[in-house]
């Protein structure tokens, strides 16, 4: 991977979305969640789109979630992602409701097979994964999912 | 107090076949822009200083105005450069004339997408769309891709659930003497085209070209003493669904479903009464998407009932006559209002469907718009 054109496409860190990035670090889905109504967000926001209030705090996310869709990227639209085509994306539809865009650990890493995951294979609507945390190229851990057992249950 | 009707009375867009043929060197919007204007106001027998309002998508008016010499109109307003404002554009113009805010409005669209290089995936990621982008997620198609894997899932559609839509614009394209793709094609070509965002291929996809498209818009009433039969909006309706995604998670139905409620009721014309569709085809399945949300096909089951016979110029409702976007050009929606006016003229030539009277534009994506035309 071209790791410099890789890192140009990371969002930046900033004093609002620093907390997200702090718990990639540390291994925890970390969502804002509007203080007055309770309905969670991401990406961070000023406000809560429910009921406008901006008084927000920083939560622990379950890290649950299911696939809503995938699809596989043949075209070469970016530099970083030239030597990776093609490659699987998914859909995630977090417990909490957000829905976000990942991909499988698995996909790129056959070991997770081993361990119960689903490598490179079929995948079904709404199944289950969970949130885990993988340095990539450059140092930045970003959150990817895994259809294998979650650790701790 | 009944509503003024309102007319589309001149049209004009480019040869979309001969732009595609020479990518030497970029197109100046301004000249395509000014070129179909010209056209414009050739058939409908107006001039510049009849045009007292002017709604210009993904060009600037003040250039545009000073190009053709429209420099003192009443209304102005830009549009940005997606196909969503197609749909919006002709509600704008048709606003402004029931309103009297403007006596003629044109609406001129130009876009050089082809020869400058435009990038519709990979570009600068907005800062939403960097947490998307740094998993390589890019390009509306990819997002369209990601709602069809789930359609197929849900309803049982197969690989080759697409083909006739592909086939039947590319079949259609082959009759407009101004379609960048006018060969035919079959089931197994379909089936070779490559993936891009898979499950789409690239048959799939609408052809970026350059070109432009204009359309001048004014009440039924001045329309009626202009050179050609007038186009009417029977009815007009448009709904929302913004989100940072261009994913919705029940493919725009129930967006679809109220814009079609409140269109038929005001059109007092329903689906059945229909004699020919233009639907904004982005991407294939938006017309799967789009035949539902719209009532001409059963939810889940537009993929079977595309094959049966309706679509193909022949059939009961015919799709997509000018080849639509992938096979015509990709004009972000514009030129299907063209083709609408010309079909219901009777001068759409080898692709004209047989006693014309009413025709459907439809836009499914986060302004679901629609518009039933019929012949005056
Ligand atoms: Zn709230």
């Amino acid at each position: 991977m071209d790791v410099a054109a890789y890192a140009k496409l990371l969002p930046d860190i900033t004093p609002r979305n620093k907390p997200f990035w702090d718990g990639c670090a540390a291994g925890e889905l970390r969502l804002q969640k509007c203080a007055d109504c309770g309905r969670y967000r991401f990406p961070d926001a000023p406000v809560c789109p429910e009921c406008l209030s901006s008084s927000a705090s920083w939560e622990t996310a379950s890290g649950a979630g299911t696939i809503w869709s995938w699809c596989t990227m043949h075209q070469k639209y970016f530099a970083a992602f030239a030597d990776e085509v093609p490659y699987r994306l998914v859909y995630v539809r977090l417990a909490e409701g957000p829905l976000v865009i990942s991909v499988l650990a698995e996909d790129s890493d056959d070991s997770a097979a081993d361990s119960g995951g689903t490598s490179s294979k079929e995948l079904r609507l709404d199944q289950p994964v969970h949130a885990v945390f993988r340095p990539r190229p450059g140092g930045r851990v970003i959150p990817q999912f895994s259809t294998g057992a979650a650790a701790g249950m | 107090m009944a509503m003024k009707d309102v007319a589309i009375v001149g049209v004009g867009s480019s040869d979309f076949r001969r732009l595609y043929a020479d990518k030497s060197q970029p197109n100046d919007v301004y000249q395509l822009a000014a070129e179909a204007f010209r056209d414009a106001l050739d058939d409908c027998g107006a001039t510049q200083q009849d045009i007292d309002g002017l709604i210009c998508t993904n060009i600037k008016y003040g250039q545009f105005g000073e190009t053709v010499g429209l420099t003192g109109p009443g209304f102005v307003h830009d549009l940005e450069g997606t196909g969503r404002m197609a749909g919006i554009s002709l509600q704008e113009a048709c606003a402004l004339v029931r309103s009297g805010m403007a006596d003629m409005v044109a609406c001129v669209y130009a876009t050089n997408g082809r020869t400058a290089g435009t990038k519709y995936g990979g570009g600068d990621a907005d800062p939403a769309g960097a947490y998307d982008a740094m998993y390589g997620m890019t390009s509306t198609g990819a997002y369209v891709s990601m709602m069809y894997q789930r359609y197929q899932a849900m309803y049982g559609a197969p690989d080759d659930a697409l083909a006739p839509l592909a086939i039947n614009n590319r079949a259609n394209g082959a009759r407009n003497p101004i379609a960048v793709f006018q060969k035919e094609i079959d089931h197994d070509e379909y089936l070779s085209s490559r993936f891009i965002a898979e499950p789409l291929r690239l048959l799939d996809y609408c052809i970026i070209n350059d070109g432009a498209v204009a359309f001048i818009v004014t009440s039924l009433d001045r329309a009626r003493d202009m050179r050609k039969k007038p186009v009417r909006v029977a009815a007009t309706a448009g709904k929302a669904e913004l989100s940072r995604s261009y994913i919705s998670p029940d493919f725009y139905f129930e967006t679809s479903v109220a814009v079609a409620d409140r269109l038929y009721q005001a059109a007092g014309i329903g689906p059945d009464q229909i004699d020919c569709m233009q639907v904004y085809d982005n991407f294939l399945p938006t017309i799967l998407f789009t035949l539902e949300g719209f009532g001409h096909a059963p939810r889940g089951g537009s993929w079977e009932w595309i094959r049966d016979g309706w679509i193909e110029l022949g059939g009961k409702r015919p799709l997509n006559t000018s080849g639509g976007h992938t096979s015509e050009s990709y004009m972000q929606g514009f030129a299907f209002h063209v083709e609408a006016v010309r079909q219901l003229r009777g001068e759409a030539g080898d692709r004209q469907v047989e006693n014309c009277n009413t025709v459907q534009y439809m836009c499914v994506s986060p302004i679901v718009t629609s518009h039933i035309f019929v012949a005056d």
